[in-house]
């Protein structure tokens, strides 16, 4: 294993250290070691948006902390659920007594973990509403929209729900608008080589040299199909194929597109797919509103490229084009 | 003896931090197969986390599983951690109050685990997750009770249920959790949550013959 740790059951403990250091104007430790939050939160008056995951996907979901975007993130480790006791200290972090919307991803761990942290909040009297993000199309068919996980459709959540948040809306208010984002929002994924976690040492599965996994999941879960390694306009075909027709998107659109490396992939080769996927969506009447090309949702050392596209209208266009400042969003 | 102190029981629980993490690496290994192959790491971090919690000090069984219990649920998370740790809570809760364990005590700890992780989780028995162990186990206990077995002998009866039911969910196809959308491909391999319960089971049998026969 190649990698550049300590002690590799310590790299969340390590890596959350070094974060705190290199923002110090943006984010802050709290009580909870595994609690991050915005400096300012809670900011008074406003509703709190709180998410959290497994780590392993820098720059999600710490990187996500800051202004317009999310108040206080927990952190799991690789691959795993915060504790519920990590979510509920970020809902307190985070609320200012208008509530707090819980955007995170569909995964069973969690699940039970924002379950059982909001029951908890409760009990102190904070208002917790969830948006549950379901935007990878490879993970279940439409008919069951309730098993899709969420993937980097997250972020165009957060973005969204974020600024409207900041605008000083009502939590139920914040809730409808990050659900319209992922409910309008699909996410594919191909994958090139494993991933490693590094107290496990070796790759939990493999992809033989020369074939790519369509569909693939953040954590490593077997995409829906391998076949032999294609260029990468054949990838965005491939890409757009399986998210196109979900929605389903027309003609006529504008869409924001996102596409994350997963990890170990080269910058450049992200510009190849967005320059083939922009041409693609142009040939079909779809126009690309907003982009955002780059490392924005990773699964550690993986090899492979995320496609997330969403359809927005004048409402969504507003909230996605509003000021964010977070070490993994910047706009002005 | 058909019964032991609540008193001694703090063993019960080093005992199964010592198999968790002796079994470790296999756990990883069986959840790698259809999942991401942490189940063990993260099970013997909570788990070894508590051991230094629980120390020296003179526990009982029902506050060394309180103690463990708040571990998994606020240091642990994943799926893991909310699963066992109101595994042991609703264990913990079931006997805190009673000064000896019998059979019959033991059954309710049994009830009160499944029944708080079936009303925190979404899975129902053939789902392949931990309560294809759980659920077969509780039933082979109840049975040997229903009997007129001894203590030891529903322990044995539960713990062969336990390995049995375990064993199903090779047949199985995965419903909930990371595996499910594997569909098909999840046939064949062992559930990672099945086998730690299996091994908390057969931990709690030999740890509890062990004290009964003292």
């Amino acid at each position: 294993m190649q990698r550049i740790i300590n002690d590799p059951n310590l790299v969340v403990e390590d890596m959350l250290q070094g974060y705190l250091k290199t923002y110090p104007w943006r984010v802050t430790g709290t009580s909870n070691p595994r609690v991050v939050k915005y400096v300012k939160a809670p900011i008074p008056d406003k509703v709190g948006v709180v998410t959290g995951g497994g780590s392993g996907h820098k720059p999600a979901f710490i990187g996500y902390v800051g202004r317009n975007m999310v108040d206080a993130v927990a952190v799991g480790e690789i691959f795993s659920s915060p504790s519920a006791r990590a979510f509920y200290d970020a809902f307190k972090a985070a609320d200012s007594g208008r509530g707090v919307a819980c955007l995170y991803g569909n995964y069973a761990g969690d699940n039970m973990n924002v379950k059982m942290a909001r029951k908890m909040a409760e009990k102190d009297g904070i208002k917790v509403m969830t948006v549950i993000a379901n935007d990878d199309v490879a993970s279940a068919p439409k008919t069951e929209p309730e098993k899709r996980r969420g993937v980097a459709g997250e972020i165009l959540m957060w973005k969204v729900g974020g600024a409207r948040a900041a605008q000083g809306a009502a939590l139920e208010e914040v809730i409808r608008v990050a659900q319209k984002a992922i409910d309008n929002t699909r996410s594919v994924g191909i994958g090139l080589t494993p991933c490693t976690i590094p107290a496990v040492g070796k790759p939990n599965f493999s992809i033989e040299p020369g074939k790519m996994e369509l569909g693939i999941g953040h954590h490593g879960e077997p995409g829906v199909t391998v076949t032999d390694l294609k260029s990468a306009d054949e990838m965005a075909g491939m890409m757009l194929e399986i998210i196109l027709p979900d929605l389903p998107f027309a003609s006529g659109d504008d869409v924001v597109v996102l596409i994350s490396g997963l990890g170990a992939t080269p910058v450049m080769e992200l510009y190849i797919v967005f320059n083939s996927v922009f041409d693609m969506l142009a040939s079909r009447g779809i126009k690309v509103y907003r982009s955002y090309v780059g490392n924005y949702f990773t699964s550690l050392d993986m090899m492979g490229v995320t496609l997330t596209v969403m359809k927005v209208d004048d409402e969504l266009k507003e909230l996605v084009n509003a000021e964010a400042d977070a070490s993994g969003l910047v706009q002005f | 003896m058909e019964s032991f102190k609540n008193a001694d029981g703090k063993i019960i629980i080093l005992d199964l931090i010592t198999v968790l993490h002796a079994n470790a690496a296999f756990l990883s290994e069986v959840d790698g197969a259809i999942g991401d192959g942490d189940h063990g790491i993260n099970m013997d971090k909570g788990f070894s986390k508590t051991r230094e919690i629980l120390g020296d000090r003179t526990l009982s069984m029902s506050e060394s599983m309180s103690e463990l219990s708040s571990e998994l649920m606020e240091g642990i998370g994943g799926s893991m951690g909310p699963l066992y740790g109101t595994f042991f809570m609703e264990m913990a809760d079931a006997s805190q109050k009673c000064a000896d364990i019998d059979k019959v005590l033991f059954g309710k700890m049994l009830t009160g685990a499944q029944a708080g992780i079936q009303d925190i989780g979404s899975a129902k028995r053939g789902d392949k997750t931990l309560l294809d162990t759980l659920i077969p186990a509780g039933e082979a206990f109840h049975a040997a009770l229903d009997a007129g077995k001894s203590f030891r002998e529903a322990l044995e009866a539960m713990r062969a249920a336990a390995e049995a039911g375990k064993e199903s969910t090779r047949a199985m196809v995965a419903k909930v959790g990371r595996a499910s959308r594997l569909g098909e491909r999840s046939r064949g391999v062992l559930d990672a949550g099945a086998t730690s319960c299996f091994f908390i089971l057969a931990s709690m049998t030999e740890s509890i013959t062990r004290l009964l026969a003292e």
